[in-house]
Parts: C-alpha cells; sequence; structure tokens
C-alpha cells in the first residue's frame, strides 16, 4: 500500500470527480463529502509521502510498472522539493472545499455537482503537475488544471466572468503551446521526454546546453510557464479572472494555480536543465531579475490604484510572482535565492488562501466589495477580520509570520548575488503593502462610515440574507458561519506556524536541492 | 539570396512551415476583433505545433510504425506470432524502417486537449453571446464597462 501513495495522491481526486459525476449530479448531498474525503485522502497520502521522503530520500513511482525511460511510461517522482508542495496543495484545496459547504438553509443550484467536479479535477491538475516526472505529462496536465480553471472562473453567475474566462482562456491555452513547442525541442534534440532522463542526458555532454534547440526549448518552456504564472508583461487575464469568480473557485485558484507554475519553472531549472549548468551557459540570468524587479514594481503599483478588495490582493499575486521568479534567478552562490523561492510557494500558497478565503466571507455575509465598505469589520466580524489581518502580516513580511522569512531568504540571496535593485524592489514592495493593509486596517477598525449605503447591494455572486441597514451604532456581530471562519483561522494559523518552523522546512528543501546537484555530479 | 534558400530554408523547411503557420494563427488571436475568429486562430496556433512535431517523426524511406508480420513471426513461422506470448526473445527490428511512432502518440494527446480547450472556448462565446448579444469583442467590452460598477 505505502508504495502507492505517490498515485493515490492523484486518484483519489479523480475517483472522486468520477463519483460526484455519477451520483452526485442526481442527489447533489454526495457532492461535498465525496470532495472533502477525496481531498482528505490526498493529504493522508501526501503527508506519508513526504515523510517517506524524509526518512529514504526521493520517491520514483511508475505507473503500472511501465519503466522509463522508453518514453511510454509515467513516472511520478516526488522528492524533498514539491513533496511540501503537495502537502500545501492538498491542506489549500481542501480548506476551499470546507468554505463552500453551504448552510442547510441556503438553496442549492443546478451547477453545484459540476463545481465540485471541476474543483476536484483541478486538484487533480495541480497534485499532477507537481509530481509528474516527465515533461509531456506536465503538459497534459497543465492543461487538465486550466480547462478546469476556466470552468471554475465561468461558473458565476455575474456576466463579467464568462469574458475573464474566455481572456483566461487565451492566454492560458498560447501559454500551453508555447510550453509544448519547448519540450518539443527537446525531444528533437534530445530524444527523452522524462525529466530525470533529460538532465542525464544534458549533464552528461556539457557542450548541448550551448545548442540553439536547447537554448530555444529553454526559452519556449519559460515563456510559456510565465504566461501561466502571470509574469508581469503576461499577467493581463489574471485580476478579472480570479476577482469575478466566486469566492469558492477563488479560494483555490489564486493560491495554487501561479504557485504550482513557479514550481514547474524552478524544477525545469533545478532538475531538467540543471542550476550549475545553467548558470554557464545562460548569461541573460540578470535580465530575467529585471524582469521580476519591474513585475514586483507594477504589481505593487497597481494594488495601490485598486478599489476592490480582491483586485488588489490579485495585483499582489502579480508583485508575489515576481519576488519568487526573481529568486529563482538570482544565481547565488549559496542558492539562497531559489531556497527562498521554494519556501516562499509554500508560505505565498497559504498567505494568498487565508486573504482571499477572508475576503470571500466578507463578500459573501457582508456584502462587502470595495476597501472603503470595510468600514466597522472589526465589530462585525471579529474573529474573520483577525485571520485577515494575520494574512495582511504575512503579506507585508512581519516577524513571526512566515513571510518574514521567506522575505529573509529572497533578500539574503539578492544580497549574496549583488543584485541591489531585487532588493530594493523587495524591501519598496513591503512598504507598499504595509501602506495598504494599514490602510485597510485602519477603514476596517476606526472607520465610521456605514456599510448602509450598499447593504441591499448587489454584493458577491451568492450573497446570503443581509439586512444591515444600520447607520452608526449599533453595530452587529455577525460573524460568518463556522464552515467559513474555520479555514480562514486555520490558514492564519498555519502561516505563523509555516513562519515559526521555518528552520527545518527550509533544511529539508535545500536537502533535497543538494540531492538534485548530486545527481547532476554522478551523471 | 539562392544560397540562404538553399542553406537554411530547403533543409529546415518544416520549420519554417509552423512558424509561418503559427504566426498567422498568433496574428489571429491577437488582432481580430471577432471572439470566433480568435478561437479559429488559436486552433491554427495549435495545430502549427502538432504539424512539428508529426514532421520530426518522418524518416526517409520510412514506413508507418506497425511492425510487419514476416518480421514479427521470424522464423516460427509454424504458429501464429500471438500464441508466442511475451517470453521468446524478440526479433531485432530496425527502426530506421519505420517511422517514430512516440510524436504522434503524443500529438494524438495533444489534439485531444486541443479539442477540449475548443470545446470549453465555444462554449463560454455561446454564453458571451447569450449575455451581450454580440460577439465583437470591443462592444463585449463596451457592455462590461456598463455594466454596475459591481462585482
Amino acid at each position: 500500500m505505502s508504495e502507492h501513495f505517490p498515485a493515490l495522491i492523484l486518484l483519489a481526486p479523480l475517483f472522486g470527480a468520477l463519483v460526484i459525476g455519477l451520483f452526485g449530479l442526481r442527489d447533489h448531498r454526495v457532492c461535498l463529502p465525496a470532495t472533502l474525503s477525496a481531498l482528505a485522502v490526498s493529504l493522508f497520502a501526501a503527508i506519508a509521502l513526504a515523510r517517506q521522503v524524509a526518512t529514504g530520500g526521493p520517491v520514483d513511482y511508475f505507473m503500472a510498472g511501465w519503466e522509463e525511460p522508453l518514453g511510454i511510461g509515467i513516472q511520478l517522482r516526488a522528492d524533498a522539493i514539491n513533496s511540501l508542495l503537495l502537502i500545501v496543495i492538498a491542506v489549500v484545496s481542501l480548506l476551499a472545499a470546507v468554505f463552500t459547504i453551504r448552510p442547510a438553509g441556503e438553496r442549492d443550484t443546478e451547477k453545484t455537482p459540476y463545481f465540485y467536479i471541476l474543483f476536484l479535477l483541478l486538484a487533480v491538475g495541480l497534485f499532477g503537475i507537481t509530481i509528474a516526472g516527465d515533461a509531456f505529462n506536465v503538459f497534459v496536465l497543465i492543461e487538465v488544471t486550466a480547462l478546469s480553471s476556466y470552468g471554475l472562473v465561468a461558473i458565476g453567475s455575474s456576466k463579467r466572468c464568462k469574458v475573464a474566462a474566455f481572456h483566461y482562456l487565451i492566454m492560458g491555452t498560447v501559454g500551453a503551446s508555447f510550453y509544448l513547442l519547448g519540450v518539443g525541442y527537446l525531444y528533437l534534440k534530445l530524444g527523452s521526454l522524462n525529466m530525470q532522463d533529460i538532465h542525464r542526458i544534458l549533464d552528461a555532454d556539457g557542450t548541448l546546453h550551448d545548442t540553439r534547440a536547447i537554448r530555444t526549448a529553454f526559452v519556449f518552456i519559460l515563456v510559456g510557464i510565465w504566461t501561466k504564472m502571470a509574469l508581469f508583461p503576461l499577467h493581463g487575464w489574471l485580476p478579472n479572472a480570479y476577482s469575478y469568480s466566486p469566492s469558492g473557485s477563488a479560494a483555490i485558484l489564486a493560491p495554487l494555480v501561479t504557485k504550482v507554475s513557479v514550481y514547474v519553472m524552478v524544477r525545469m531549472m533545478v532538475s531538467v536543465f540543471g542550476l550549475d549548468r545553467l548558470e554557464m551557459n545562460v548569461d541573460w540570468g540578470h535580465l530575467v531579475v529585471w524582469l521580476a524587479v519591474i513585475a514586483i514594481v507594477a504589481g505593487s503599483m497597481m494594488a495601490l490604484a485598486q478599489r476592490e478588495v480582491k483586485k488588489m490582493l490579485c495585483c499582489l499575486i502579480i508583485a508575489e510572482v515576481g519576488y519568487m521568479v526573481g529568486g529563482a534567478w538570482l544565481g547565488d552562490p549559496g542558492r539562497w535565492g531559489i531556497t527562498g523561492t521554494l519556501y516562499h510557494i509554500l508560505a505565498d500558497a497559504l498567505m494568498t488562501s487565508c486573504l482571499f478565503l477572508a475576503a470571500g466571507a466578507f463578500a459573501k455575509w457582508l456584502g462587502v466589495v470595495k476597501l472603503d465598505d470595510l468600514s466597522g469589520l472589526f465589530r462585525k466580524m471579529p474573529l474573520a477580520a483577525t485571520g485577515f489581518v494575520i494574512g495582511g502580516l504575512a503579506i507585508i513580511g512581519v516577524p513571526p509570520t512566515c513571510g518574514f522569512y521567506s522575505k529573509f531568504y529572497l533578500i539574503r540571496g539578492g544580497i549574496e548575488s549583488g543584485q541591489w535593485f531585487y532588493v530594493a524592489a523587495l524591501i519598496g514592495s513591503s512598504l507598499v503593502n504595509a501602506v495598504l493593509f494599514f490602510r485597510i486596517f485602519e477603514i476596517a477598525y476606526f472607520g465610521k462610515n456605514p456599510v448602509a449605503s450598499h447593504a441591499h447591494g448587489h454584493g458577491s455572486d451568492d450573497h446570503g440574507p443581509h439586512d444591515h441597514t444600520h447607520d452608526e451604532a449599533p453595530v452587529v456581530r455577525r460573524e460568518p458561519p463556522l464552515h467559513a471562519l474555520v479555514p480562514v483561522l486555520i490558514a492564519a494559523a498555519l502561516l505563523v506556524l509555516l513562519g515559526i518552523f521555518n528552520g527545518p522546512i527550509v533544511e529539508f528543501i535545500r536537502t533535497g536541492l543538494i540531492e538534485t546537484a548530486k545527481v547532476v555530479s554522478n551523471g | 539570396m539562392l544560397s540562404f534558400f538553399q542553406e537554411t530554408i530547403v533543409p529546415h523547411f518544416n520549420f519554417w512551415i509552423y512558424v509561418v503557420i503559427m504566426m498567422i494563427g498568433l496574428w489571429s488571436v491577437i488582432a481580430k476583433n471577432n471572439l470566433v475568429k480568435k478561437l479559429i486562430g488559436l486552433s491554427i496556433f495549435q495545430t502549427a505545433i502538432l504539424l512539428l512535431y508529426v514532421s520530426l517523426a518522418v524518416k526517409e524511406g520510412a514506413t508507418i510504425p506497425v511492425i510487419e508480420s514476416q518480421v514479427l513471426a521470424g522464423s516460427a513461422h509454424t504458429e501464429p506470432p500471438a500464441a508466442e506470448g511475451g517470453k521468446k526473445a524478440l526479433p531485432v527490428i530496425n527502426p530506421d524502417g519505420y517511422a517514430n511512432p512516440l510524436p504522434h502518440v503524443l500529438m494524438l494527446t495533444a489534439i485531444v486537449v486541443g479539442v477540449a480547450t475548443l470545446g470549453v472556448a465555444l462554449a463560454l462565446t455561446q454564453m458571451i453571446y447569450k449575455d451581450f448579444g454580440t460577439l465583437e469583442e470591443d462592444e463585449v467590452l463596451r457592455k462590461i464597462k456598463a455594466l454596475h460598477d459591481d462585482v
């Protein structure tokens, strides 16, 4: 049993989606238990797999026993780096699933089973991208993820989300096609699709990296992945897609999809092309860091200009993607930049999850969409607002939370590699985040402006009954229901825990990096 | 000019073709205003990549990758090859005689992915048409701006 954990992570949500498709369409009560149990199985398998990796090193799994490198097997590979990401994906999707529980009284819609099918398929795709050991399988799983996310964006009832989903689809497909093209060039030159195999071939012959085909392949793969992760000039699809999608969709899409794409980029750099070889052969790495600096600055500026909570968070994601891309490309000898990137992938997934869950709760139960309407939030939803504050502090980078430590490692990498503009952008962006969040805290804590003005409003996609037409006072405390509050608080607690235990986690990540380097030297 | 043609274009004919087709697709994705035309461009874009992969599989004088029965049966023509099972050593097969099947298999998957994407895209287009009554992108965007400023 225990040797099948890598497959179980993927198959549990896939099977769950099948169950919902078979039974959930007729009886909607099946949907939620099926989703939760499937994701719980994945979480269990991911934790068990991480323990295996911690004790016995990387785990290779061949689907149906077809061993590579014939080119037909499906290899799954879990190492120290991605086993942690698998756990985070499982946790975040589980939190998002709990958030979507409907209270007994609330009306059920036709779309419910379809939503959960797409939700689970998205989880399958994300797990698959993370664990797949084959460059072409990653393409297929990227498309599985993308197709389900288009559906999850478009499933809302507003008119805008369809157009947002259409634009997302166009950008996403072009990005995935570029990735496929890059993989094609790799196959053309090396005759293999298996990541380890490609790595071995590239490492055996140092001149290969200098050939035009390999360089083209690398650039195509990068451009494709950058489109998928919304690096600044390619970010156009992200804000609309994530802010107009329903709260339940946004709670899984926003934290995970971009982060997993960043992981694919790091994976390509570390365990396909090889970091040492890349540093020797790629002389435009500093340009990518510049691109990241621009992304950080642009994302922060756009965030300052936003008036809506979710739009602002989306712009912050764009800035965070800049952090991670820049960190991966710093090329400092101690590898602190890339360590920081990998740690930040985990941290940012949880931060974004916490903030989007809280923002979703505000939109759904208070009808608050705009920043100015957040006034009096602390009196209305003290606990949910506390969760939001912890998420905000993590984004700013205040010490006990994980955001501080990831920035610490990234800045250390920046200093050791002498990329001062990157360091400056990172610190500047933290200041901008501080301004942004303290403005929100101020409005939420001291703001006297009543929410009354748009209480009957148009609110979010599925707002509950609200009747707060009160003026100044008295403010009624109306926490979101427990199933929405608990995920926010768990995410907030995890942010602090991840920060406190950053030492062992970073140690674990670094053993993964060293292991891949060892594969290089052994050939 | 002629030498450029002979040295650069002719030996890499398939690459030039795929790049040209791909750019036609990309141009239409970017420049066309009609959503369906954009999707047609997207399909052309994806198909160009299929073309590249399939052209990689081609070998001079090779045939389709279905192993001929004589080769498989080898000397043991007394019993049909199906009954042999996988236990006997396989006869040596000269790979130069067959086109590389792997790119074809990959592209079969990519075609499926492309069809699924196109299906989702067309469904979205239909919903957009239902909501806005038009498929011209600028009109859709104008109508979105005119919507009430809420989410």
